[in-house]
């Protein structure tokens, strides 16, 4: 099981994938806006999406779980 | 008893072998070198000019050369002096006569003002000697003495093979610039082992101190290469940027055109939107002249070498790909160091702002971002080497300040036609103001007042306006920011700047 974070604190903009979605290395997966930017979240391992366990609009910190992928 | 010459030729074949025959075959297991290969592959033509105390220790058992090669060679023609550890002899640990050897070299490059090279891969001190090489006078420490005396008089690399034990480590975090080899170099204070006796931490060796955390995480290793041949190639590619010491300019090299020049099509319109600096900054600089320093170490902002026209330039560039280009503490703290390297050796540098800010938040706080960001000002403001800032597409707040804004003398501040400077962007700002006029609004009214007044925000800020204000030197479309660059590097090259009459000023840090 690995995980995908949140790389800093800022409001979850779009989560792209769903639970049963196959994620790619380097792939997209979610956009945060924080500082007025948006900021692409990246996948660093592939995998299958088993939980998403924050909604979008939801405040994230810093290292929060996003993804649990397998 | 006298030796024949036949002897000396036995005793010097002795030394130059290295230690034991086991310890060469599980150093090459692990895709280590040996120490002699090592600096043959460093230097050009594959050899070492002279050495120094190569019979150190000979009398004893065991100890060829003390466990150190330390000598002089040359690399791209230009005279470097090196000293490098046997891991083959006690694990390249050091006696009493390896730190001498090492003083006496470091000596030598501070009287013939040339680049210092410290190939380490060594276990820390020998305890059997300590007194002989700990305490004293020309004891490990005084390698630590002169390595913060010749800090900014000559370039010092630090090629980490293997370990960089306990003091051992310092030497490392007094170099310019530290290359590490992947699985195999590694940096701590107390070796995992210590950590569980001392503190009862269970931790692996990669996870504390590992080449790989340094590169990324500690920010105390600046290139993470896969094997040596890499870690060698880095150390020559980084010596092509350096001039031989702080009295002299790097030397212009040979150079081919960018193959792709298009910056303009990289420009997303959205201002909010990501786009690659890296890839911009490739398009700008001479082809294949990008060298990173500190690449995956807060990788919202780049440090790199480049030449345009065959000008060596350090780059300090924001990476809106990443975490929005946002500047953190350890970003702050990268360029600090990075800045800090091109003004003592001569090197002009180029900001390339996209800049939201400093993050702002607890977590930032914490991490003391005002002591970091203040470092980062504190460094850019006191280069005197020539300094181009270039607006990109924004500059926010205390962004513009540490990305050279007008205020800190850089030579010229540049914008790009769509650039905009403020002290927030529009949608902060227009919050900011009429926060109490907005609630107060009817809520089918609210929508059309915030864009309205962003509207009004965003033509005070844009980059004609700041022009007319002279704010900004030149308005430069993006495809013809190479050709600015070169014209204008050219001519600040005999800049001069006088100092304070003060002996040093109290750095943030």
């Amino acid at each position: 099981m690995a995980t995908i974070t949140s790389t800093m604190a800022g409001n979850l903009w779009k989560v792209l994938k769903n639970v049963g979605d196959t994620v790619e290395a380097g792939e997209e997966v979610a956009i945060l806006e924080s500082m007025k930017m948006e900021i692409p979240i990246e996948a660093d391992s592939a995998g299958v999406v088993k939980q998403v366990p924050k909604n979008e609009g939801e405040f994230v910190n810093e290292g929060d779980v996003l993804f649990e992928i397998e | 008893m006298v030796k024949t010459k036949k002897d000396h030729l036995a005793i010097q074949q002795t030394v130059e072998e290295g230690g034991a025959t086991k310890y060469h075959e599980s150093n090459r297991a692990k895709g280590k070198k040996f120490v002699r290969d090592r600096l043959a592959d460093l230097l050009d033509d594959g050899s070492i000019t002279f050495e120094d105390g190569k019979f150190a220790n000979n009398l004893a058992e065991g100890l060829p050369a003390d466990g150190v090669v330390t000598g002089m060679g040359t690399i791209h023609g230009e005279s470097v002096c090196f000293m490098a550890n046997d891991s083959t002899v006690k694990a390249g640990s050091w006696g009493a006569r390896t730190v001498e050897k090492i003083i006496r070299i470091q000596e030598t490059a501070e009287r013939l003002n040339t680049p210092m090279l410290y190939l380490v891969d060594s276990a820390g001190a020998r305890i059997t000697d300590q007194i002989d090489m700990f305490p004293g006078r020309r004891g490990a420490g005084r390698i630590f003495h002169n390595q913060i005396r010749l800090s900014g008089q000559i370039p010092q690399i630090c090629l980490l093979f293997g370990p960089s034990a306990a003091g051992g480590a310092y030497i490392p975090a007094f170099c310019d610039f530290v290359i590490m080899v992947d699985q195999n170099a590694s940096m701590y204070l107390g070796s995992p082992r210590m950590a569980e006796m001392v503190i009862g931490e269970k931790v692996s060796l990669e996870e504390m101190g590992g080449a790989k955390m340094h590169c990324s995480v500690s920010g105390c290793g600046d290139y993470l290469a896969q094997d040596e041949d890499e870690a060698i190639l880095a150390a020559r590619q980084y010596m092509r940027y350096m001039p031989k010491n702080c009295h002299e300019k790097p030397a212009m090299v040979d150079y081919t055109l960018p193959a792709e020049q298009d910056v303009q099509s990289l420009l997303p319109n959205n201002q909010n939107a990501p786009f690659d600096m890296r890839v911009m900054i490739k398009r700008i600089a001479d082809e294949d002249s990008l060298f990173e320093v500190k690449e995956r170490f807060a990788p919202e902002l780049l440090t790199a070498f480049i030449t345009i026209e065959g000008r060596v330039v350090g780059v300090v560039a924001n990476q809106p790909k990443v975490k929005g280009g946002v500047l953190f503490h350890d970003s702050a703290d990268k360029a600090a160091r990075f800045m800090t390297i091109c003004d003592a050796y001569n090197i002009p540098l180029l900001f390339l702002a996209d800049v939201p800010g400093f993050m702002i938040g607890t977590h930032v706080e914490r991490a003391g971002i005002i002591r970091h960001g203040a470092k980062m000002l504190s460094a850019m403001s006191s280069a005197t080497v020539p300094r181009i800032s270039v607006i990109v597409r924004k500059a926010y707040g205390a962004g513009l300040y540490a990305m050279s804004g007008p205020a800190f003398e850089p030579d010229c501040t540049l914008a790009f036609p769509e650039a905009q400077i403020a002290v927030m962007g529009p949608e902060a700002a227009v919050n900011a103001v009429y926060a109490n006029k907005i609630a107060e609004l009817p809520e089918d009214e609210r929508q059309a007042f915030v864009q309205e007044k962003r509207k009004e925000y965003q033509e005070n800020i844009d980059v004609y306006r700041l022009a007319s204000e002279m704010i900004i030197d030149e308005i430069i479309k993006p495809n013809e920011l190479r050709n600015e660059l070169i014209r204008r590097f050219k001519q600040y090259e005999n800049k001069k700047v006088s100092l304070p009459n003060k002996k040093r000023s109290v750095t943030p840090v």
